[in-house]
């Protein structure tokens, strides 16, 4: 049959499996989305390019399936790089389609053109230029393919306009993907199996680090199985929060810069290391020269790339973790680590009088409350999506995830304004999710005209603004390492009760910790989005604290109540 | 210490600026690198040489591996391998020197391949040293102007870079 570009464009697209696509139309995708109705896909409008590649990218995190953002040529496809970015550094499998000049504007300066393959070459897993209606076919499968496959990360397919409008005979062609270059190997080595478990079994203060590779090669299961006859604990990043219960008796906590104390010293007495699907980021390593320096080292990462990057190791099974630990997990046997746990419990039991929850209640709302209560009142269940900052931190320690794929936040590229629109892209996959946004009152503000998307889409999100009237984290670092002086980071901010209300949503404010339970049950009940303005305590820091570059175990700590 | 990669690449747009950009992104200096077609239809055959520790030239193979377009990695530097440089050197050679310089083109077995009235140009193929030395003997003759290739690399017997990935690679050719 003839079919033009844009329309065998839409047909692969849907082919993979697309239902929902994130953009803003422009010039040079006029006649992709020209061609969009005849195909069952459903096109939410965004606001900002920024927010269309973020959504992609909280969809993709919440149902596993590769996220689509659409943008025009020049600066819509600019406006996408910070998502690409934040997509790139955290793994997330999304495809970006950009609009470009004709072909034979390409190269003259064309309004509205940009070298967009060009630009986001460092920061995609990879990227096409179709500029020949012929490429389209071949071109999204194994564009797809290669988000989705092995490490996941963001793809970009870039549209000449001629190539959307030329007619072709076509009929759709699914011979099986042939890329010389790529082709993942996800088998780990017979003889590694063997030799990781001879030093699994010579271990004494084994320790699982779960990352968020865990939670991409569906191997929960696998890791707590594996956790649970080798009476090894888990301790997890950021990323990897929620691939074990909370609950879970071996579960230790979040590990890194604002770890749980008792989980860094772990890392650093442990003598064996077990990464799963984790890089060593250096906030989680803190100095690597005195990293876990009593510990040998196994990493287990579908990136061959990621091997002693960072930190050097002993053994590595680069494979596929899910099929690793099941093929691995024969190989050992049960193991009683006692000894090594009451060490660990040991230490959690100072940590808990350091707790804000379990200071005598001063009438402060400290941000603490605020997640905690959430927390409490959404039985754990909630699909939480965090900017970045202390509250994200705050996020972290404090809600206590129970089931793997609920919280979603900006790890690597750490991207102020990224929560909303991932917990748009997030409830428009998982409608039946109670999202909860938990952001700044800066970074809100860096994305907040995405809550008219929310409107126009009916898309019910709960937001939670820890409104604390400055760039929180970054006066943290003024007040711990710049004697205070608070430059750039007081905010004033606008109301963002009036905010929401001219959005036509709810909005309810906060002030007093006795009023939190009763906005959150409000938020709940009402049926659309709402933005609570949590006005909590201004000075607040995070701790525990590892300083950049200090070692794991040197921790900057809250101090005990009376002492403040 | 120098380590000389072979690196198999589909031949299409934008792939030397995928695998420049990959040097500059992680930091690696390149001493040299040439390109050009491989025996595949449709694949190119890349040349780097790159000096480096061991770990990082590990690192950077994994790098070039994330490349979707790259189809191998060789490090040659530790196989039996024959290395070539190409160089054309205009030297200025009156009536009276021009004799000296050719007995030095015999000795070097190079090849004249342009006489002009006051100067010729000399071609020589060779491993870096030899062409090192060559161009140190002409350097009082007065070198005009000089190109140099860079180097391209080939291990000895009968294996192939390419031998365990021939098959696919052509089909997608
Ligand atoms: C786009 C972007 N710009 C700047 C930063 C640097 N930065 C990191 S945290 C932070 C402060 C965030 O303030 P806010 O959103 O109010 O959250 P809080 O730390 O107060 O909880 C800043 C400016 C960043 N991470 N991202
Ligand atoms: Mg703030």
């Amino acid at each position: 049959m003839k079919k033009t570009g844009a329309q065998i464009l839409w047909e692969c697209i849907a082919r993979e499996g697309v239902d929902t696509i994130f953009g803003i139309i422009g010039g040079s995708t006029l006649p992709i989305y020209d061609a969009m109705e005849a195909f069952p896909i459903h096109h939410v409008m965004v606001r900002h390019e920024q927010g269309a590649a973020h959504m992609a990218d909280g969809y993709a995190r919440a149902t596993g399936k590769v996220g689509v953002a659409m943008a025009t040529s020049g600066p819509g496809a600019t406006n996408l790089v910070t998502g690409i970015a934040t997509a790139f550094m955290d793994s997330s499998p999304i495809v970006c389609i950009t609009g470009q000049v004709p072909s034979w504007f390409i190269g003259y300066d064309a309004f509205q053109e940009t070298d967009v393959t060009g630009i986001t070459l460092p920061i995609t897993k990879h990227n096409y230029l179709i500029s020949n209606v012929e490429e389209i076919n071949k071109t999204v499968r194994d564009a797809f393919y290669v988000a989705r496959s092995a490490r996941p990360g963001p793809v970009l397919i870039d549209i000449t306009k001629d190539a959307q409008t030329e007619e072709i005979e076509w009929e759709y062609d699914e011979t099986p993907i042939q890329m010389p270059g790529y082709r993942p190997d996800y088998s780990p080595v017979e003889g590694d199996l063997k030799q990781a478990a001879k030093m699994i079994a010579q271990a004494e203060r084994p320790l699982i680090l779960a990352g968020a590779g865990v939670l991409h090669s569906e191997a929960m299961q696998e890791m707590i199985a594996f956790a649970e006859k080798t009476q090894t604990p888990i301790a997890a990043t950021l990323l990897g929060l929620g691939s074990v219960p909370a609950s879970h008796p071996l579960y230790l906590g979040m590990m890194g810069m604002h770890g749980e104390s008792w989980v860094n010293q772990a890392i650093q007495e442990a003598d064996l290391l077990l990464a799963m699907g984790m890089r060593f980021d250096d906030r989680v390593t803190g100095n690597m020269a005195t990293y876990a320096p009593n510990a040998r080292k196994i990493h287990f990462d579908i990136d061959p790339s990621e091997i002693n990057k960072n930190v050097k190791v002993n053994l590595a099974l680069i494979a596929d973790l899910k099929i690793t630990l099941s093929q691995l997990l024969p190989h050992l046997s049960p193991t009683d680590h006692s000894p090594w746990l009451e060490t660990i419990n040991g230490k959690c039991e100072e940590s808990a009088q350091r707790d804000i929850l379990n200071w005598p209640d001063t009438g402060k709302l400290h941000a603490a409350h605020v997640i905690h209560d959430i927390w409490k009142y959404t039985e754990g269940k909630a699909l939480l999506v965090t900017d970045v900052g202390q509250h994200q931190m705050w996020a972290a320690q404090y809600y206590k995830h129970e089931k793997p794929n609920t919280l979603i936040t900006s790890g690597g590229l750490g991207t102020m304004g990224f929560a909303l629109p991932a917990a748009l892209g997030a409830k428009q996959g998982c409608p039946d999710a109670e999202v909860w946004v938990i952001a700044g009152d800066g970074g809100f503000q860096m994305t907040q005209a995405e809550l008219s998307t929310a409107a126009q889409e009916g898309l019910k999100v709960n937001v939670a603004i820890i409104n604390n009237g400055y760039l929180g984290m970054v006066r943290q670092w003024q007040d711990l390492f710049y004697e205070k002086r608070y430059t750039a980071t007081p905010m004033v901010s606008p109301d963002f009760v009036k905010i929401a209300e001219a959005h036509g949503l709810t909005g309810i404010r906060v002030t007093r910790r006795s009023e939190i339970e009763d906005a959150i049950h409000k938020t709940q009940e009402c049926p659309g989005t709402v933005v609570i303005d949590f006005r909590v305590e201004k000075e607040d820091n995070v701790y525990p604290m590892v300083s950049a570059g200090a070692d794991l175990h040197e921790m900057i700590r809250r101090p005990h109540p009376e002492q403040s | 210490m120098q380590h000389t990669l072979v690196t198999l690449v589909e031949d299409r747009p934008g792939v030397l600026n995928r695998v420049a950009s990959l040097f500059r992104r992680r930091g690696f200096n390149i001493e040299s690198l040439t390109v050009g077609h491989s025996e595949i239809p449709g694949v190119s055959r890349m040349t780097m040489v790159i000096d480096s520790t061991p770990q990082n030239i590990e690192r950077l193979i994994q790098y070039l591996y994330k490349l979707v377009n790259v189809i191998k990695v060789d490090d040659l530097t530790h196989e039996t391998t024959m290395m070539r440089n190409l160089a054309m050197i205009k030297v200025s050679a009156n009536e009276k020197r021009r004799m000296e310089i050719m007995q030095l083109v015999e000795i070097f077995r190079a090849r004249i391949v342009d006489v002009a009235n006051d100067s010729l140009i000399i071609e020589i193929t060779g491993a870096e040293d030899k062409i090192e030395s060559f161009v140190d003997v002409l350097r009082p003759f007065g070198i005009i102007e000089m190109v140099r290739t860079g180097v391209i690399a080939m291990a000895r017997g009968s294996s192939a870079a390419m031998s365990m990935v021939n098959q696919e690679a052509s089909l997608a050719a």
